[in-house]
């Protein structure tokens, strides 16, 4: 077994236990920190893929970006009288059964197609000799090819920031000027 | 079965996607259900860096990119909705805001 199994395995079981945890934990606080963990194993799943970058950013601007917007917007709303409410809707096993069903579909249409990517030689992981590069080319594809997503991917972080804003804002103020 | 294959890669994230329906579905707080999106969009990410490593091309990590902003600017509307929800309702649970249900 080599040793990019094992981290294949351990980080799979990492993020796949601790996205369990996340959507079954009473306490948000602590679904948010074991999401934490699930991205901190995705961001190890993008560096065994030879994903540098990505996996910097992802750690960049999810783990110091949206968690902490998450964990800021956690106290504002108070989350003390969540344990004795209860955690689930009614309709969890239905549900669960329906995204199950959805699994299995998805599962088979996926195991299906990606045999054709599977022969020897393709599902090789970036060889050493790209590890120092893939910043490098992932910027040169982005700023030359995906130029213009990039700029319209600005315009929707701007619209965004706008849009919490107006939603977040308080009638007093609203009121005041 | 012992090489890791980008098959693995894919039943994995078919997995996280179906963890995280699940959690959008059963959950009640508004919180946990954005944090379950952001599962399924993590799922994605890891489809296109498997299939940008298995096709030796950036263009899936470039992708990638686009779908983390995607998540960022989700989450920063998802969060405010949350914010003036419960400043209207008093509640985070997603069952006890039925204002369009008749």
């Amino acid at each position: 077994m080599s040793l990019d199994t094992v981290l294949f395995y351990v980080l799979a079981a990492l993020v796949l236990g601790s996205a369990i945890m996340t959507i079954t934990r009473r306490n948000v606080v602590h679904a948010a920190v074991w999401l934490i963990s699930a991205l901190v194993g995705v961001a190890g799943l993008f560096l065994s893929r030879g994903a540098e970058f990505l996996a910097g950013v992802q750690v960049i601007v999810y783990i110091g970006g949206i968690m902490v917007l998450f964990l800021f917007v956690i106290m504002l709303v108070p989350v003390h009288d969540e344990s004795t409410q209860r955690r689930f809707s009614n309709q969890k096993w239905p549900a669960t059964l329906a995204a199950v069903a959805l699994f299995l579909w998805v599962a088979f249409i996926a195991v299906n197609g990606v045999g054709m990517l599977d022969h020897p030689g393709m599902a090789e992981p970036l060889g050493p000799g790209s590890l120092s590069e893939n910043s490098e080319a992932v910027g040169l594809v982005l700023f030359s090819q995906y130029l213009l997503p990039f700029e319209l991917a600005s315009i929707l972080l701007l619209v965004a920031i706008i849009g919490a804003i107006v939603m977040s804002k308080t009638r007093n103020r609203e009121t005041e000027s | 079965m012992l090489e890791v294959t980008t098959s693995h890669y894919v039943v994995l994230s078919t997995l996280l996607m179906l963890i995280g329906v699940i959690g959008i579905l059963i959950r009640r707080n508004i919180l946990v259900l954005l944090m379950s999106v952001e599962l399924i969009l993590n799922a994605v990410n890891i489809n296109l860096v498997a299939f940008s490593a298995a096709l030796q091309q950036v263009h899936g990590q470039v992708f990638s990119i686009f779908v983390i902003t995607v998540a960022a600017a989700e989450a920063a509307v998802g969060l405010g909705i949350l914010i003036a929800l419960f400043r209207n309702k008093q509640t985070v649970h997603a069952d006890e805001i039925d204002l369009l249900r008749w």
